[in-house]
């Protein structure tokens, strides 16, 4: 472990090196035309510059003049990203070109490293202006995280669907879900059940279910023509895979506001519920009924999702995230439904969570960051960006530029799911996000007692809960 | 009286000239352990007494530390399943320790007696390589080798066990045995090199004089090999007890504590109170628990073998 972190931090050195060359050689070769091309624009705030691609919710809806921008002059903005996810990346690409006078010094980590470094280069001398976050309570808490509520004020941000900041609020007693904001999403995935189209017909699904019943019917008909039912991951290496489907049930059995109190930590809030404790008997009954593979506690996520991608399992309980990698390696053969309602006709739920960028409280370019984030979510060339590379919903004003999926891409059935959810108003975080370590100290080994049969669906939240009172009570 | 007080004159003068020589060299031979002791104060020492310090404090890594004493050593016992991990690590002693280093003797031995020239030289190359492979890339390939469709239960199936095949990492009795079987991998050469060194020391004269007596090899190892290896045989065991009982790496990448806490050790707990929960203070406290619990185990073993030497 030492020494993968080290050869990260190494390899992030090296990026962060030959990027502060790259921007040290930029003058001369990027910023230099666009004074010479576009002589007009020194007089103009830096958000007309580039004349073609100027965010609609700026022109409509205030001044340009009040809003936040970029400036004129050279910038080079500090950022940490995360390693493996190309999305930010694209971005920032498509932000220099829109916005020459911009550059980017990304530094990379892995999710993991992040967790454990954002603390330091948060509070370090040189800030980021922009960070992928792992978390945010206590950031937000230690005044390390810029307040983001005068941007929400001045690009309008509030008057977006509020489910979309929701997440990213944090009030002053440390609870998340209302409050200040401190962080935005720049896409926010979708979660639910995808399938194998060719295996779901060999059992005769020829539409996703309508009721939790249905979809019951359909996991005991594809154990009886031996077939895996759900193929899902479990090693504690990835964390425990069956926290999905367990939410999922929760959702469909219950109401989803305790689910989020108990996430975002309101004060009482418990998982110990009754609807909650009927979910947990149905995961144990489908773990009895052998719905899941049986060495699913020493399954990582990634041969999880290989072995779905290989046709093994009919159904899978993940997130839209891994689009992308279904369009390309079981093409056509793939699609997605939300985990349905017990009863018929009810609103179906999702966990969905933004993907969080935050900014220092002390970075040097903020304006030009939160200029970023208005502009991923209402550039129509950043959104065609967001659900291209990312496969998730890009978020923004309810009336924000249209983006188009190619035909046959499982996209377009996330895509539409997204806006059922946001429709019912029933979206969700993770409950592994509650505090910091309930995944790896609470629901990850009592899941897999659970699956060893050593553990009941009561004991399952009993301990869950305990762990997360003593978590929260240091 | 004159005579005396030349040779005194003498006696003084040789000694400042010697010990001007002595001081040259001991300036010079503290030149030459400079860089190394600066390097241990630095990464050994310096964070050995932070941690601790950061044991008396409740601090989250970055925000203001607040002194509270013995508390984190009240609280560590609140960690889920502490008496768990630290069995387990006793467990881990078994496959980490006793097992590579019995075997080890058995290894070397045999190396020694039968196997002196190149084809033991390959033997000990080969048993030696696990300490030359990443131990994340051993973890990965472990993983994949110990998978319900991995290699082992593959062979198992060939050879008529299909029975007893399973998801050895994600079995709740048998994730520890099979992390253990990592560890006797990865110590193995370690144990078999350091004593087969210890063997070429052995004067030949003795083996010679039992075979002459008619002694066999077991009575050659039993009576000749292990006492005279004893000291040998305590630094291989202090290290993979220390190995066994403060484990991290090799859990981590095969594990990382699972199936719900049967390979949980100390070492992980630190690391999720530490990194994950962000509990500086009461990760270090557990920290310093363990290296207590390491010493008091190790000291005996130390005590033994030098004892022996005497």
């Amino acid at each position: 472990m030492n020494k993968k972190r080290g050869w990260f931090s190494s390899l992030g050195l090296l990026v962060s090196l030959s990027m502060l060359l790259a921007a040290c050689g930029a003058p001369a070769t990027t910023v230099a035309p666009t004074v010479t091309q576009v002589p007009a624009t020194a007089a103009l705030p830096a958000t007309q510059a580039p004349a073609t691609e100027v965010p609609t919710t700026v022109q409509t809806k205030a001044p340009v003049a009040a809003v936040p921008n970029c400036g004129t002059d050279p910038i080079v903005m500090n950022a940490y990203f995360e390693t493996g996810f190309d999305l930010p990346f694209k971005l920032a690409d498509e932000f220099t070109k829109q916005f020459p006078n911009v550059t980017w010094d990304i530094k990379q980590d892995q999710f993991t490293n992040l967790i454990n470094a954002t603390p330091r280069l948060l509070s370090s001398d040189n800030p980021p202006d922009l960070i992928r976050l792992p978390t945010m309570v206590s950031f937000a808490k230690e005044g390390l995280l810029k307040n983001l509520d005068d941007y929400a004020k001045a690009f309008g941000w509030d008057q977006w669907p509020v489910p979309q900041l929701n997440q990213n609020r944090v009030a002053a007693d440390g609870t998340r879900g209302s409050g200040s904001l401190y962080a935005m999403g720049l896409n926010y995935s979708l979660t639910g059940v995808f399938y194998n189209k060719k295996l779901a017909a060999q059992i005769g699904m020829s539409e996703p279910p309508k009721t939790l019943a249905e979809f019951e019917d359909l996991l005991a008909k594809a154990k009886a023509a031996g077939l895996l039912p759900i193929m899902q991951w479990g090693s504690a290496k990835s964390g425990m895979g069956l926290a999905f489907p367990l939410q999922a049930l929760m959702a469909s059995l219950g109401p989803v506001e305790p689910i989020n109190d108990w996430i975002f930590q309101k004060k009482g809030a418990t998982i110990d519920t009754p609807s909650n404790l009927v979910a947990a008997q149905h995961l144990e009954q489908w773990i009895k009924n052998g719905y899941f593979p049986p060495d699913i506690n020493a399954i990582e996520y990634t041969d999880s999702n290989a072995r779905f991608v290989k046709g093994e399992g009919v159904f899978t309980f993940n997130g839209d995230w891994e689009n992308a990698d279904y369009d390309t390696n079981m093409a056509g053969n793939v699609g997605f439904f939300l985990m349905p309602p017990a009863q018929a006709g009810g609103n179906p739920a999702a966990m969905s969570a933004p993907l969080t960028y935050g900014i220092a409280a002390t970075a040097k370019h903020a304006d030009c960051a939160a200029f970023f984030f208005n502009w991923v979510a209402t550039n129509p060339t950043a959104r065609q960006i967001d659900v291209t590379v990312g496969g998730s919903f890009p978020g923004g004003p309810a009336d924000a530029p249209a983006v188009t999926v190619p035909a046959g891409s499982i996209t377009n059935e996330t895509l539409a799911a997204g806006a059922v959810i946001g429709k019912a108003g029933t979206a969700m975080d993770f409950i592994a996000n509650a505090t910091s370590s309930i995944f790896a100290q609470g629901w990850t080994p009592e899941l897999q007692k659970m699956v060893g049969g050593k553990e009941d669906a009561a004991g399952l939240l009993k301990a869950v809960q305990a762990e997360y009172e003593r978590e929260l009570s240091q | 009286m004159v005579l005396d007080d030349h040779s005194a004159t003498a006696v003084v003068s040789r000694r400042t000239r010697i010990s001007k020589r002595v001081r040259r060299e001991i300036v010079v031979g503290w030149l030459f352990v400079l860089p190394a002791l600066l390097m241990y104060a630095v990464f050994v020492l310096i964070p050995f007494l932070l941690s601790i310090h950061y044991s008396f404090f409740r601090w989250d890594g970055v925000g203001p530390m607040t002194w509270v004493g013995l508390k984190n050593y009240v609280t560590v016992f609140q960690v889920p399943d502490l008496l768990g991990t630290i069995v387990n690590a006793f467990w881990l002693v078994v496959w980490f320790s006793l097992i590579p280093v019995g075997l080890g003797l058995v290894v070397a031995s045999v190396i020694h007696r039968v196997a002196p020239g190149r084809l033991g030289a390959i033997a000990r190359t080969v048993l030696f390589l696990p300490q030359v492979i990443p131990l994340v890339a051993a973890g990965i390939i472990w993983g994949w080798l110990l998978a319900l469709p991995g290699l082992i239960n593959q062979i198992l199936k060939a050879i008529g066990l299909g029975s007893i095949t399973r998801a050895w990492l994600g079995d709740f009795d048998w994730a520890l045995p099979s992390v253990g079987v990592i560890g006797i991998w990865v110590l193995l050469g370690f144990c078999t090199v350091l004593l087969l060194t210890g063997m070429t020391k052995v004067d030949p004269a003795l083996y010679e004089s039992a075979r002459i007596d008619g002694a066999g090899w077991f009575r050659e190892f039993v009576d000749i090999t292990i006492p005279l290896l004893r000291y040998e045989i305590g630094v291989c065991l202090t290290v993979t007890v220390i190995n066994a009982l403060a484990a991290f790496d090799i859990v981590y990448v095969s594990t990382a504590g699972g199936p719900g806490n049967s390979t949980a050790v100390p070492g992980i707990q630190i690391y999720i109170l530490a990194f994950t929960e962000r509990q500086i203070g009461l990760a270090s406290a557990l920290a310093v628990m363990l290296m207590i619990l390491v010493v008091i185990v190790i000291i005996p073993i130390q005590r033994l073998s030098q004892e022996i030497k005497q």
